[in-house]
């Protein structure tokens, strides 16, 4: 067993905890977590096979360079997301009509009070 | 199995351990500290696979920047309910785990497998290694750069960092679009019209110590990062990482309440967003239109061309990754 084999199935290990989260979790923090979880794993699977030559491949490390930078950017879009999804699911369940009204009235106190 | 592979062992428990926390851990706060501490662990791993600019990359952007997003949008979530599951489904996730990949690495482990990750020595009796490292090694000094990521990142596959800060400035749109409302998850609304929104209460006030920190690390993080970039073109670091660390000491400081929000309405804000991909765009026109082709640097200008597109491309990394951060605060709405 050499080093590449070792790291290619931690990569494995990583993707499949992530999978597992991804599809049990109910937080979607959580499962955002997850997805972050399987992109560790999938570069780790690249920075392994990029060791199968000396000196190591840098056409794999930039683009695991190029993919940190899209996993975050896609992190925080998921983020922004997650929050809309939330606050329009918490505006919907109001019980009743008035209490929808106070939401949006609010919402707009919110607003002005910040400008 | 040799004993060489003892810290690796080490390593890879840490880094189990902590993915297995950071999406089981009971409560959500140790969660999100876990997977910070996941990104450090990773970033050892990068460091041990011998891939330097990753290590760097991954402890700013994976560990830093995301774990204070997730830390952030965390402490504004409403309290989740019960995310602990029944016990079997812990069995069977590790049973399905252990034994997928155990397999993989017998798979591995087989002449078929072995062939694809044969370790350098022995790699002349296979045709499965790739001669792409080669062909670098070999077009590297025509590429106006001495280190190998940078020039593949910015020279050879040039398209793609383009198009990475493409993607960059869309995550930043889609979240500026998708603006938070200060009362996004106020719970007790029976209190609301009598009482104003309450202002945030200002981190200064509150975190006397980030205050103090923040001060001494951030002309640490300006100077490590600067040195990074000028360093990027003949050793590890570029400008994804010193752009990681700028957008760090800026998120620091925003967060302690040392500067003031960096507001949308400013036209140096949006310039300062743009600079980095259109001044990619329009070198990548012009070598199109006057030069050899599409972002085919001519020779003798590449070692200026890569240097200018970092330094702008540095600045707009920064300051996108530091608004995509911070962007629940109200920098972003106005």
């Amino acid at each position: 067993m050499n080093l590449i084999a070792f790291y290619m199935t931690l990569s494995m290990v990583v993707f499949l905890l992530g999978l597992h989260g991804l599809l049990t979790l109910t937080d979607p923090l959580r499962r955002l977590i997850a997805v972050n979880l399987m992109s560790s794993g999938t570069f780790l699977a690249m920075v392994a096979l990029a060791r199968r030559t000396d000196p190591a491949d840098p056409v794999l490390h930039a683009l695991v360079v190029t993919g940190l930078v899209v996993a975050i950017s896609a992190t925080a879009f998921a983020l922004r997301l997650v929050t809309a999804s939330l606050q329009f699911f918490q505006t919907r369940s109001m019980p009743d009509a008035s209490g929808n009204n106070k939401a949006t009235n609010d919402h707009r106190t919110g607003d002005h009070k910040d400008s | 199995m040799t004993s060489s592979l003892l810290p690796d062992l080490v390593l890879s428990a840490l880094l189990l351990v902590m993915a297995w926390g950071a999406m089981y851990a009971p409560a959500r706060a140790s969660a999100m500290s876990l997977f910070i501490a996941f990104g450090v662990v990773m970033a050892l791993i990068w460091a041990r696979l011998g891939a330097p600019d990753l290590a760097l990359a991954e402890a700013a952007i994976g560990a830093g920047l995301t774990g204070t997003l997730l830390i952030q949008a965390a402490s504004r979530a409403p309290s989740q309910q019960q995310t602990t599951l029944p016990m079997t489904s812990f069995v069977v996730a590790l049973v399905f785990v252990a034994a997928a990949s155990l397999w993989f690495l017998a798979y591995l482990m087989s002449a078929e497998g072995y062939s694809l990750i044969v370790e350098p020595d022995l790699a002349s009796d296979y045709r499965m290694v790739p001669d792409l490292p080669q062909r670098v090694a070999e077009t590297l000094p025509d590429s106006g750069v001495s280190y190998s990521v940078t020039a593949v990142l910015l020279n050879f596959r040039s398209w793609d960092t383009l198009l990475e800060l493409m993607v960059l400035l869309l995550a930043l749109i889609g979240v500026r679009q998708l603006a938070p409302t200060p009362t996004i998850y106020r719970t007790d609304r029976q209190a609301l019209p009598t009482t104003p929104p309450a202002a945030p209460p200002t981190s200064a006030d509150t975190w006397p110590l980030l205050r103090v920190w923040a001060k001494m690390l951030a002309p640490a993080l300006l100077i490590t990062g600067s040195y990074l970039l000028w360093r990027g073109a003949e050793a590890p670091g570029g400008a994804f990482q010193a752009g990681a660390l700028l957008a760090a000491a800026a998120v620091m400081l925003r967060l302690a309440g040392l500067i003031p929000p960096l507001r949308w309405s400013r036209l140096w804000l949006r310039l300062a967003i743009l600079a980095g991909g259109l001044s990619f765009f329009s070198v990548a026109v012009l070598t199109a239109v006057a030069g050899d082709g599409w972002l085919h640097y001519p020779q003798a200008l590449a070692k200026s061309l890569i240097l200018f597109i970092e330094i702008v491309a540095t600045l707009s990394i920064a300051v996108t990754l530091g608004l995509l951060v911070i962007g629940e605060r109200e920098d972003l709405r106005r």
